[in-house]
């Protein structure tokens, strides 16, 4: 399969490590790319692949061991600034075009050539050629302001400009989750093109939680795993179970099926459709971004009011991306814990710091949040300990209805067990979880699911029914599956 | 592709305001009615082109007005005296721009603070340059901005020169996409291995570059200068580049439309003066104006995503 | 516990020290006790202003109050025409100038909340309006603050000047709001972070709202004191504390992008912003070279004081 062209490899990582402060992210990675490959990166989220990624893309610089490209006239440099000379090109996970400039100007961020006089029709053609042989259709203007563009369009233009000629020619590109925006017939698309550009002597490297897309595409499967390479193999090697062994997958505690409280009140509904009774652990599933979050979002912000803050509240919210909806960055751990609590820790229109210790000390036992001392900044946990603060915040309230933003990502597997015991018992006092989860495993620890495809609910799972080919049946669209 | 929506208000704004003129004095609708009504807009539109880049950049520049005092106070004593020294001072008030904004990017500095400190420099630098209100302009100066071209009258022909080549640096020049990218993203320019730094001092010096000749074309129209000369174009300039369309973040200005906005903001003074309105509230009319304009924008911004 | 020297405020303090320490050293006709005592009754008024824009600032990024000069114009022109200078309307007077902050405030928030303007357009834009009523209201007349007033503006109990004894009051009620009540920790989270704090069911607009009142009423109070004090209103009063209000609270060490503020430092900043510019007289410097040396310290201080490059 692997069509290895004579000459330099095109990346070569020896021994290299990553640490950030105590952190081992990547430890001792040694790994080379040649023309013509399409390297699979896979592992479970923390498994070090962005890391590897940043230390070849030269956004990161090893702490330890080397990273060396070879050039197209056979040199080999060492170090961050060889990337480019180099033909390596990087397309990100999270978005990173200007909103604010149009298609065939965002190619002109990272093109230097395009400069001078008529560089503006040089640039079209460049993308526009681009966007032509990876999506035929595509139906982009290169003069459209990307910020009136869709996501999948704007992932389209930034996949096209990673393969776009330039002055140096694209010879290695990283796509991180390249097809997380496309649908199914765009992402085709790209596959067809990915495997015409590495039989062409070009070199991908490929980041994809979609099993099917690795298979179809990859001619070789790099396994990572607490930051080292576990697995490094060619595709034809593995099978689908053989490569899910070789990350090591997680099943999560069992899942104690318990009776599904029928009997009590229905206690909410909303105009999406779904429906939870007292002490019911509802999940949306469905593929990410079908609407699920925006629907929680809908709900939380409705039952709680921009001007008053009731004791105890309707609703509380666990965040997921905890930068972005969670933590506050410049306080200590306590004050992250109290701040949903608040109102009930005034007294005489002072808050009791007494209480407030407190109730973070009783939570700290309750959750196990890894710290001596409460008063250290929350920024000083790892991720899975601010995570357990999140869901402190929000448990030392006495609100009847919990809901939880994909609470779990980035958390490791010991947290995960103890929150999924907690979420279980607090159910049985009574309250009720609205979970969103992108894993689905979690969501079949719910007793009730509901489905989410396209911002709208295709199908509510109980008991029995919730099972991971229901979940998978309803996620995709049947036409496009079959 | 579709239309830019953006330069459609405040295009409308000035047709309406400039119909209201016509129509509260006929007269105005001539050559020298026009050269009167725009007399003062050359200035105005360089300061809001300034502003502007600072804004395209996610800043704000506070000391825009005092800046523009001192430069004309330079200009109307080093400029007409001792050109050499007058001019080597101009360029290095550009460079002070410049450096500004490579301070405020590398310590991650506050424009709005940075930028009101420098509001008391440049005021105290053009007390000690001009301490009392005075001085001269030079003559070619007060030629150019006082000349008569056929047709049609020289602030018209000078504001759409402006607005042309401010539109080809901003907006054209493959430069100008990346001061516009910084403000767009900063975190994906600097991936793409630009330094933020050089980038944000460059739109700094740029903006001074433009305040300069502000403050210049200032002095050519009024022939003398004084400390507080231009103290109202902080705001002017603001207001100008929202009027045109700007936004306060995300690098989304157009360079037409803010010499429209100052054009507009111009126009309001005149016809204010027109309205007879008592000087009382003067002021308040033109913070009147500002939030219709701006209730207006949120008006069409609502159309347009309907 | 933090030590001392971990203190945001400390540098200020420090700063402040030693330019009283180099003022007095020359200034002979003064004395060190003289210049204390008109520091601490000019710092007053910015103290009451900063008080105002730290809570506004601590709200986060963008949020700013540009139009205290303008509001306390209004209120120091509206509360002393309405006394016209007689005995027995000193309460009526003061009510009205609180009232007008607050009016202030309410409209301030509104054009923010209803026309999505930026904080600092939207205050700025509304100022104009604010001065123009205080050009209407008085008409360049100049009313004199009541005798009792004027007396207690310009008056010392315990040997300290009474304004600055206010100011310490309020000062003193505003740490309390800051550091102990559940107020403090509102604006704080709403400026670390907005989204989340809505998140985490604070009632956000509902606090924005009472901190541009606050900010406003402080101004309202604060152009009432000083026209009492000088012994009537000036279109121009509040010209100086628009800079003055936002670098007391960036000099005291609180947090321009919001979400971390003290107190102590308003104190410091508006004692340095104050003892500086005599320093500075006192060497015998004109206007144009204060104005240079005050603009270059107030950014040499943000400059060193920032927590250093993005990302860091």
């Amino acid at each position: 399969m692997t069509r290895t062209e004579p000459g330099q490899p095109l990346v070569t990582l020896d021994g290299a490590r990553k640490s950030f402060g105590a952190i081992r992210a990547l430890d001792a990675v040694t790994l080379t790319i040649d023309r013509g490959e399409c390297l699979a990166l896979v592992g479970h989220n923390g498994a070090g692949k962005s890391t590897l990624v940043n230390l070849i893309n030269g956004a990161l610089a090893p702490s330890g061991g080397t990273v060396s490209y070879g050039l197209p006239d056979g040199q080999v440099v060492t170090g961050g600034g060889g990337m480019r000379a180099a033909g390596i090109r990087a397309v990100h996970q999270e978005l990173s075009l200007c909103p604010n400039l149009t298609v065939l100007e965002n190619l002109r961020i990272p093109q230097r050539d395009l400069t001078g006089r008529g560089w503006r029709a040089l640039a079209a053609a460049r993308i526009g050629q681009a966007l032509d042989r990876i999506f035929p259709g595509h139906g982009i203007h290169p003069r459209a302001v990307v910020g009136d563009l869709t996501l999948a369009e704007r992932q389209m233009v930034e996949i096209a400009i990673g393969f776009a000629e330039g002055a140096i020619a694209p010879r290695l590109v990283i796509l991180d989750e390249p097809t997380s925006s496309l649908d199914a017939s765009i992402a085709r698309q790209l596959l067809t093109h990915i495997r015409a550009f590495c039989a062409a002597g070009g070199a991908v490297i490929f980041i994809s939680h979609m099993m099917g897309e690795v298979f179809d595409v990859a001619s070789r499967i790099v396994v990572m795993k607490d930051g080292r390479i576990t697995g490094d193999r060619p595709t034809v090697e593995f099978t689908r179970e053989t490569l899910v062994a070789a990350m090591g997958h997680v099943a999560p505690g069992a899942a104690s099926a318990r009776a599904a409280p029928q009997d009590s009140a229905t206690i909410l509904t909303t105009p999406e459709g779904l429906t939870a009774r007292k002490g019911e652990i509802v999940g949306l599933a469905g593929l990410a971004g079908h609407g699920q979050a925006a629907a929680l979002a809908r709900f939380y912000l409705g039952r709680t009011s921009d001007w008053r803050q009731s004791d105890p509240p309707a609703a509380v919210f666990v965040a997921g991306d905890r930068a972005r909806d969670g933590l506050m960055p410049l306080w200590s751990i306590r004050l992250n814990t109290s701040l949903a609590r608040l109102p009930g820790l005034v007294r005489r229109g002072l808050v009791d710091r007494r209480a407030e210790a407190e109730l973070a000390e009783t939570w700290k036992a309750r959750i196990g949040i890894r710290s001596d001392d409460l008063t250290n900044p929350i920024l000083s946990l790892s991720g899975g300990n601010q995570q357990k603060v999140l869901f402190a915040r929000a448990l030392a309230t006495a609100a009847p209805v919990v809901v939880m933003d994909d609470p779990m990502r980035g958390v490791d597997v010991g947290t995960k067990t103890q929150v999924y015991a907690m979420i279980r018992t607090e159910a049985e006092a009574g309250r009720t979880f609205l979970w969103y989860s992108t894993e689905t495993d979690e969501i079949l620890l719910c007793d009730r699911v509901f489905v989410f495809r396209n911002g709208t609910i295709v199908a509510e799972l109980t008991g029995d029914g919730i099972t991971e080919a229901a979940i998978l049946a309803h996620s995709f669209d049947q036409r496009e599956t079959a | 592709m579709r239309p830019d929506l953006r330069i459609l208000l405040p295009v409308l704004s000035l047709a309406v305001l400039l119909a209201l003129v016509f129509w509260l004095q006929p007269r105005a609708m001539s050559y020298r009615g026009l050269n009167l009504l725009f007399n003062l807009a050359v200035p105005i539109a360089l300061a809001t082109v300034a502003q502007m880049i600072i804004i395209m950049v996610n800043d704000i520049d506070l000391s825009m007005g005092t800046f523009v005092s001192f430069v004309a106070c330079v200009t109307a004593t080093f400029v007409h005296d001792t050109p050499v020294i007058g001019y080597l001072m101009l360029a290095g008030a550009v460079l002070a721009y410049a450096a500004i904004g490579a301070l405020i990017q590398a310590r991650d500095l506050p424009a709005i603070v940075v930028t009101l400190g420098m509001s008391f420099v440049w005021a105290g630098l053009a007390v000690l340059v001009l301490p009392t209100p005075g001085g001269a302009a030079p003559e070619w100066l007060r030629t150019l901005m006082t000349a008569r071209p056929p047709f049609v009258p020289m602030a018209v022909i000078a504001a759409a020169l402006i607005a042309l080549v401010g539109h080809l640096i901003v907006m054209r020049s493959s430069f100008g996409v990346l001061l516009r990218g910084l403000g767009g993203n900063e975190k994906s320019v600097a991936k793409a291995g630009w330094s933020p730094v050089l980038l944000r001092a460059s739109a700094y010096g740029l903006a001074g570059l433009f305040a300069v000749l502000a403050g210049m074309t200032l002095v050519g129209l009024t022939t003398a200068a004084d400390a507080n000369i231009a103290l109202r174009y902080t705001l002017l300039s603001i207001a100008g580049v929202i009027l045109g369309g700007g936004e306060f973040t995300g690098g989304r200005v157009s360079p037409v439309g803010a010499v429209i906005g100052a054009l507009t903001l111009t126009l309001a003074a005149s016809f204010l003066s027109f309205l007879k309105l008592s000087s009382d509230w003067q002021i308040g009319a033109q913070g009147a104006i500002l939030i219709l304009v701006l209730a207006a924008r949120l008006l069409f911004a609502r159309r347009a995503r309907a | 516990m933090k030590t001392l020297l971990a203190r945001p405020w400390i540098w200020a303090w420090v700063a402040a020290a030693l330019a009283f320490a180099l003022t007095a050293a020359i200034s002979q006709n003064q004395g060190a006790w003289g210049l204390a005592v008109a520091a601490l009754t000019f710092s007053a008024f910015s103290v009451i202003v900063g008080l105002g824009q730290m809570f506004v600032i601590t709200l986060g990024p963008g949020n700013v109050d540009l139009s205290i000069p303008a509001t306390m114009t209004l209120a120091g022109t509206v509360s002393l025409k309405v006394m016209d200078g007689g005995a027995g309307a000193e309460v009526t007077g003061l009510a009205i100038a609180l009232a007008i902050g607050a009016g202030v405030g309410l409209t301030n928030y509104l054009l923010i909340l209803l026309i999505r303007i930026p904080p600092i357009i939207a205050t700025l834009a509304a100022s104009f309006l604010y001065q123009s009523l205080a050009i209407w209201s008085n008409r360049g007349l100049r009313v004199k603050p009541p005798e009792s007033l004027a007396e207690f503006a310009v008056g010392r109990s315990l040997g300290l000047p009474n304004l600055a004894l206010l100011a310490l009051v309020l000062s003193v009620l505003a740490w309390v709001a800051l550091n102990r009540a559940a107020y403090g920790r509102q604006i704080s989270a709403i400026g670390q972070n907005p989204r989340a704090a809505r998140l985490s069911g604070l009632p956000v607009e509902a606090v924005r709202l009472a901190t541009y009142m606050l900010c406003a009423v402080l101004a309202g109070l604060c152009g009432f004191l000083l026209s009492c004090f000088s012994g009537g209103a000036a279109l121009n009063m509040g010209q100086e504390y628009l800079l003055a209000s936002i670098a007391v609270v960036v000099i005291g060490g609180s947090s321009i992008g919001g979400g971390r503020s003290n107190v102590p430092g308003i104190w410091a900043g508006a004692l340095f912003l104050f003892l500086i510019v005599s320093m500075l007289n006192s060497y015998g410097l004109g206007a144009g070279v204060r104005l240079l040396m005050t603009g270059l310290i107030i950014i040499a201080i943000v400059a060193v004081g920032s927590r250093g490059p993005r990302g860091t």
